[in-house]
């Protein structure tokens, strides 16, 4: 329970439905850290205490028992640090997808069952479904398409699965915000958050400044070039984490035709940029791939394939390697295929499963 | 469900003795004990008689009672009132490192306000070592500060000892005895403690209320101002009630827990492999046991056993009422993983043989339930 209207009326739902249910609420950051970036009146900060105020509110309204689970060590060693890292290696990392592989599903799953719960509920919109065909538990999308989370969820393993329950993914957001109304849950007219939890504002080049200061560690100066795709130096930048493949704004150079980031190099510290036709790319390889509604195909199959949160999936041939690996290659080449961003597989509902870009 | 409390440090049942006086008193002391007619000189009677019972649990005199809102407010006052009375430009004040937040967080002001802090380190039982507190006293030192009981692990401190060092040295010694009173013989009269403070929620009464004992001639800054009540150590209007409620509270008969506390611990120990008494090598409150279970989430254990009916508590709550492991636990060199792995049990009034063997038996089930699903826990033999 976040706090939000999604757990919430999530918690209201199984409660009139007659479930025994326990509610948690997952401390994973210490506000009191890296206070420089402290914004007044920003919102959509995780773990703040106002959260949890309204979590807790919501559980003794719906009178269930309540506990608040610190798991911010496990969050700054699967989430926050790979975070900062996969940034200053240049590529643009997917916090949202670590937590949900290894703290949301992993560590508050094992405290789940620990504690005697059979299932976990979140307000994630999803859905799963179980094919006796297959014996495989399937991820499909959302019925409400603008807030699909399958993009981040494709790392689930089929035991992770069999124990979680989406009760909102087969809801529209605003008969969810009704529904909560209707069963009197407090905080039904509360803002969606938004952007990564633990970055105030969205400024993630501020929170790893913020970051490395904290832990004592150099930022590493990467200033470097800003290059043409034909080697032709343009301006010198200030580093290259502050910089991601598509991006056009803020690269500080004017030019005849609009710029875009085409690639990072945190090697020799150089930013290429070129034009749009230069971001498109037919194909690419994923690592530690998951497969969730189908076993691991031997033969290429087809999907429709997701390349970041915001993207159509587009038509594409995905094949298996070995090591957990894949190869995508896309029927139209797509714009702006990012390292460290997501690739998630789907066949119409389904997710096939999905992996991380190289 | 049946609910059975273990978690006594943090809070205790209303006592029905104490109850009968809070409603007598809500009929015959409401009034105003400062005011001149018969109505306060009765409130004023019962309050004074009040205080007389919080003297005689103490061991010292009724004068030197000062009424506060609790233990916080007592240990805030002995700290920054003595330290801001004294108007040496230079002042150092001893304490250690595994005092309650009201003590600590006190010192913290203090180092705000320029006065130099030594926070003494406990040994690995938890024990302040006399002839390190001796050393670390200065010719600056206003006050030393060091609690009577801890309120995690229950290791008892020889504050007598302590106190009578400091006197050689001519430092005031304040003592935390919230977890202490009630449960320890106190007698301040034949020591030479200068300050102690307890509270009345952790002797059966209401919260809200607590007292700090004032050696007679010890000199105190107050810290609310706005009437002469406390003998203008501490304005406002006193709680009459609460106060009742607290000497009622101190009159109270209280059994022996030593019995009933090593029956839980040795049960536990005895049931369950790869656990560990902490502080068990140090005199101890007679009710509390601190428990290390390898391998397993203190935070997974308490809820476990809260879902099964018992009441028991890890650590310390942070602001959000998440669990960060112990300054306490960690004091006295524990690693972190051992501290996020231990447990406190506390009993008081009303815990029976029968509620320990059933908590005995659910502690059994939720850690093996637990470490089943550990990731990180294989059954060691040492």
């Amino acid at each position: 329970m976040s706090g939000g209207v999604d757990s919430s009326t999530v918690a209201a739902l199984l409660r009139r439905e007659g479930h025994a249910i326990v509610g948690m609420t997952m401390q994973l950051w210490n506000q009191r850290r890296l206070p420089e970036l402290a914004v007044e009146g920003a919102t959509g900060r995780c773990c703040s205490i106002d959260d949890v105020y309204d979590a807790r509110w919501v559980a003794n309204q719906l009178g269930i028992p309540y506990y608040v689970v610190n798991f911010e060590d496990r969050f700054e060693q699967q989430v926050v640090r790979p975070f900062v890292d996969e940034y200053l290696a240049g590529r643009t990392p997917i916090p949202c997808t670590l937590c949900n592989n290894f703290v949301k599903f992993d560590q508050f799953l094992e405290m789940a069952e620990g504690v005697g719960a059979r299932r976990v509920a979140t307000g994630h919109y999803a859905r799963i479904a179980y094919d006796e065909a297959t014996s495989r538990w399937q991820l499909l999308r959302a019925a409400d398409a603008a807030k699909d989370q399958t993009y981040f969820l494709w790392g689930l393993t089929q035991d992770q699965l069999a124990r979680t329950l989406f009760p909102l993914g087969h809801m529209r957001k605003p008969d969810v915000r009704s529904l909560a109304r209707e069963l009197d849950v407090p905080v039904a007219e509360k803002s969606d958050s938004q952007e990564i939890c633990f970055v105030p504002n969205g400024d993630y080049a501020a929170f790893l400044d913020a970051y490395l200061r904290e832990q004592g560690e150099a930022a590493p100066t990467t200033e470097g070039e800003l290059v043409t795709t034909g080697g032709r130096v343009l301006a010198h930048h200030s580093g290259v984490h502050h910089f991601t493949v598509g991006q056009r704004k803020g690269l500080g150079i004017a030019a005849g035709e609009p710029l875009y980031v085409i690639a990072t190099d945190p090697a020799t510290q150089r930013v290429t940029v070129g034009s749009n036709a230069d971001l498109l790319r037919g194909s690419f390889h994923v690592k530690d791939v998951n497969w969730i509604s189908i076993a691991q195909p031997d033969a290429p199959v087809r999907a429709e394939v997701r390349i970041r949160n915001k993207h159509t999936p587009a038509p594409a041939t995905v094949g298996a390697l070995a090591g957990n690996r894949a190869e995508v290659q896309f029927d139209e080449p797509q714009r702006a295929v990012t390292p460290g961003q997501a690739a998630v597989f789907y066949s119409g509902e389904q997710v096939l499963g999905g992996g991380w870009i190289e | 469900m049946t609910r059975f409390y273990f978690d006594h440090n943090a809070t205790t049942p209303i006592a029905p003795a104490v109850r009968e006086a809070v409603v007598h008193a809500l009929d015959e002391a409401w009034a105003n004990p400062s005011s001149i007619h018969q109505d306060g000189q009765r409130a004023r009677r019962m309050l004074e008689e009040a205080r007389a019972r919080i003297a005689s649990l103490l061991g010292c005199a009724p004068k030197e009672v000062v009424l506060t809102s609790g233990g916080t407010e007592a240990d805030n006052l002995a700290i920054l009132g003595v330290v801001r009375a004294d108007p040496r430009p230079s002042r150092h004040v001893v304490t250690t490192a595994v005092e309650h937040p009201a003590v600590l967080e006190a010192c913290a002001q203090l180092e705000r306000e320029g006065v130099a802090l030594t926070y003494l380190q406990p040994d690995r039982q938890g024990r302040i070592d006399a002839d390190i507190f001796r050393r670390q006293l200065r010719p600056t030192t206003v006050l030393a500060s060091v609690m009577h009981a801890n309120n995690e692990t229950g290791a008892v401190q020889d504050v007598a000892a302590l106190a009578a060092i400091a006197r050689e040295a001519g430092v005031l010694f304040h003592s935390d005895g919230v977890q202490a009173a009630g449960k320890l013989p106190v007698s301040l009269a034949s020591t030479a403690i200068s300050l102690y403070s307890i509270s009345a929620h952790k002797l059966n009464a209401p919260k809200g209320c607590g007292a700090l004992f004032v050696r007679q001639g010890v000199t105190l800054a107050p810290m609310l101002h706005g009437g002469r009540q406390e003998r203008s150590r501490r304005a406002g209007t006193e709680s009459v009630t609460l106060a009742i409620a607290l000497g009622a509270a101190a009159q109270l008969d209280r059994p022996d827990l030593t019995t009933l506390r090593d029956r839980l611990e040795q049960g536990i120990l005895a049931r369950v492999a790869d656990a560990h008494a902490n502080a068990a090598a140090a005199p101890r409150l007679p009710n509390t046991t601190n428990i290390r279970f390898d391998g397993i989430s203190a935070e997974a254990l308490v809820i476990a056993l809260d879902l099964r009916g018992f009441a028991v508590s890890t650590g310390a709550a942070c602001s959000s009422g998440s669990v960060e492991p112990s300054h306490v636990l960690l004091a006295m060199g524990l690693s972190p993983e051992q501290a996020r792995s231990s447990i406190r049990f506390s009993l008081g009034l009303g815990n029976t043989a029968e509620q320990v063997d059933q908590l005995i038996e659910a502690v059994a089930e939720s850690v093996a339930r637990l470490r089943k699903l550990s990731p990180t826990y294989s059954e060691v033999t040492p």
